[in-house]
């Protein structure tokens, strides 16, 4: 085996050593699994007591603010946008944060450093097959169907994933160099709840706000969660869905790219 | 013998951001005005307010290392041994020229890195040895050798937060130890640990060396690469000085650190003059080390007139240029120099101190008491103290993280009285 350190040449087994080192990548997702609810009293129900409460207060929301809609059980309306936002948000949270948190093994050890941000999405991922528990709790509560639409899911977890990888791949290698994101990406994602179809659904948007609206990647993902969930119940619009996959896929290229060109200058810069 | 690793003309250069002395803020008003348009400054690339400066912490340095090889690498602070070491191991890319390398390389820069505090010893053996570069079955098959030479068989379902520091150290270096690449690349880990440790930790090295595998070993312990090295390069601001015998490498450097005390003359006092200063040892040797906790022992020979009262005083200085503390004869010793004309030999033998590791000076000045300095002497001696870890702690509390100067070990161990209790 044979290799040539030179500058500008790190790309050369990129992807190869990605690969190469998928061990590490599990390793790492496990290890901040492991830690995330050690020396906690009720360990892993954190997971589902957020979501939980969450859905509590939207549901009690549109109560008071007569957002109700007839056909479909209000409680599974709202838990079917409230698991892919809280999955996207808090991959895209820890996505940001992980290289910072991870800055002695970046100083000491080399690995493509890919492997951080992807881990941390799995780390999030994780959460998310826990919150799905509630899923099975009350849909046969309210009696709804399992229907076709549901096998479709994996594509909307998967544009989910994407989404956070993308934007969070962006904000951890900015933060390398400038801690500003630290404070910027919780804002936005206190933002984004709200212009995200999470406490309400995308037929209730006036319509002359709907073209703007529809620029979020998260409400074709959050439209398709619902469908899938509820059987077709509620609608999805192709245009919609086909803006959130081609802005997705957009923002996933330019995430890896921006990662890719300043990831050499981590281990110097963090 | 074959090349293993081969470095052609390897230069690294970092930029380092100074701000302008001019943008410093004189009026509130320029302020309030800088503070308003700071948040947009990192937009615009041609930033009015800093000056970049080049600094190359590597330059044209060019060896070959041959299969079965072990070659140590030396040189003071600043010297380019750890920018050599994260170039080897990828961690950094060099800015210039290229490095061949004809197998795989492991590299050991920090024992532990990635130990998590929460995860138990078992779990922590798992990742260590994943992030090092091995996989799940070869640690599967490692496993048992790796906890019988730690010797934490007991503990391994305890998280490692638990552990004593020894345990710690033992068993961040056993999993170290038990990796197989055909190039091994050491930084200071031996310095960590109790002395029995350390001794089982060379031996393992040894092993390690005899066992035909390449090792690049840096260290600022001379014992320890002239008993695990034959060939020593030593590297002086970015360069390499000297390539060859060990024992010829060591001897450059000690010249090497030695010439900061010796270059230049001194000057005179008015009634007295300071001819010479070091730092010796606890035989009295001249050395350019400090070893935090030892007694700081300085030597000083100065010549007076015989004028009734003169102190000496030494000053620690750092590498800011900041005096961190301060000797005196007469202000905490009650003792001024001899009334008798002459030259005089004296040394200060002060108290330990927990010094941080970095690079030192010492100012050596004799004063008249109370009234004015004397003689006094600029950087008359140079110290060095390389690793600080007061607690047997494998951090290294280093004096550029700028949390201060000095360790504060506490004098006992702390406990911890219950005030109250949570119920739960």
């Amino acid at each position: 085996m044979k290799l040539v350190i030179e500058p500008g040449r790190a790309t050369a087994h990129y992807w190869r050593d990605l690969w190469r080192y998928r061990e590490l990548m599990s390793f790492l997702a496990w290890r901040d699994v492991a830690v995330r609810y050690k020396q906690t009293a009720i360990g892993l129900a954190w997971a589902l007591i957020r979501p939980a409460l969450t859905l509590l207060v939207f549901v009690a929301f549109r109560r008071m603010a007569g957002l109700r809609q007839g056909e479909v059980p209000d409680a599974l309306l709202v838990l079917a946008a409230v698991l892919p936002w809280q999955f996207f948000s808090s991959a895209l949270l820890e996505t940001s944060n992980s290289l910072i948190g991870n800055t002695a093994l970046i100083a000491k050890v080399y690995f493509p450093r890919l492997i951080i941000p992807i881990a941390a999405v799995a780390t999030a991922f994780v959460d998310f097959l826990v919150t799905l528990i509630l899923l099975a709790v009350l849909m046969p509560w309210y009696g709804a169907p399992a229907g076709l639409p549901l096998l479709a899911l994996p594509v909307f977890v998967a544009l989910a994933a994407a989404l956070s990888l993308g934007l969070g791949l962006l904000m951890a290698a900015l933060t390398v160099s400038y801690r500003d994101f630290r404070y910027i990406v919780p804002f936005v994602v206190q933002l984004g709840l709200f212009v995200s179809p999470v406490a309400f659904a995308t037929s209730q948007v006036p319509d002359r706000w709907r073209t703007l609206y529809s620029l979020n990647p998260m409400v074709g993902i959050i439209d398709g969660f619902r469908w899938s969930i509820l059987s077709g119940r509620t609608p999805i619009e192709a245009p919609v869905l086909g803006v959130s996959v081609a802005l997705t896929l957009a923002i996933l290229t330019v995430g890896v790219w921006y990662f890719r060109r300043t990831e050499r200058g981590f281990a110097d810069a963090i | 013998m074959s090349t293993i690793v081969s470095i052609e003309g390897v230069g690294k250069r970092y930029r380092l951001r100074h701000r302008a002395p001019a943008a410093r803020y004189e009026t509130l008003r320029d302020a309030i005005a800088g503070a308003a348009s700071a948040p947009l400054r990192w937009f615009n690339d041609a930033r009015p307010a800093s000056v970049t400066e080049d600094f190359w912490a590597l330059r044209d340095v060019s060896f070959d290392v041959g299969r079965g090889e072990v070659v140590g690498i030396i040189g003071r602070n600043g010297a380019g041994k750890s920018t050599l070491l994260k170039i080897l191991s990828r961690i950094t890319e060099p800015t210039a020229g290229r490095v061949t390398l004809h197998g795989r390389v492991a590299s050991l820069l920090e024992v532990g890195t990635g130990f998590h505090p929460e995860l138990t010893g078992r779990e922590n053996i798992f990742l260590n040895g994943s992030i090092l570069g091995m996989s799940r079955a070869e640690i599967v098959r490692k496993f048992d050798a790796i906890v019988s030479f730690a010797g934490v068989e007991r503990f391994l379902d305890t998280p490692v937060k638990r552990y004593s520091s020894g345990m710690y150290v033992r068993l961040a270096f056993a999993v170290a130890a038990h990796l197989e690449p055909e190039v091994l690349v050491v930084d200071e880990v031996l310095a960590v640990g109790d002395i029995e440790f350390q001794q089982r930790s060379l031996g393992k090295m040894q092993e390690v060396s005899r066992g035909g595998r390449t090792v690049l070993f840096v260290s600022h312990n001379m014992a320890a690469i002239n008993s695990l090295t034959s060939r020593t390069v030593l590297l002086d601001r970015g360069r390499v000085m000297f390539d060859g015998p060990t024992s010829e490498a060591i001897g450059r450097y000690a010249q090497l650190a030695g010439r900061a005390a010796a270059s230049g003359t001194l000057g005179r006092g008015a009634h007295s003059t300071v001819l010479a200063a070091q730092l010796v040892d606890a035989f009295g040797q001249p050395t350019a080390h400090y070893t935090p906790g030892a007694p700081l022992r300085i030597e000083v020979v100065v010549e007076t007139d015989g004028w009734p009262a003169l102190s000496i005083e030494v000053f620690l200085v750092d590498a800011m240029q900041q005096k961190i503390a301060m000797a005196s004869l007469h202000q905490f010793e009650g003792i001024v120099l001899p009334h008798t004309a002459g030259r005089y030999r004296t040394t200060l033998d002060l108290q330990p101190v927990w010094l941080a590791s970095g690079a030192y000076s010492i100012d050596v000045t004799t004063s008249v008491v109370n009234s004015s300095w004397d003689h006094y002497v600029d950087n008359a001696a140079s110290l060095e103290v390389v690793a600080s870890n007061p607690g047997g702690r494998p951090w290294d509390f280093r004096h550029d993280f700028g949390y201060g100067a000095f360790a504060l070990p506490c004098a006992r161990k702390p406990e911890f009285i219950a005030e109250s209790h949570d119920p739960g």
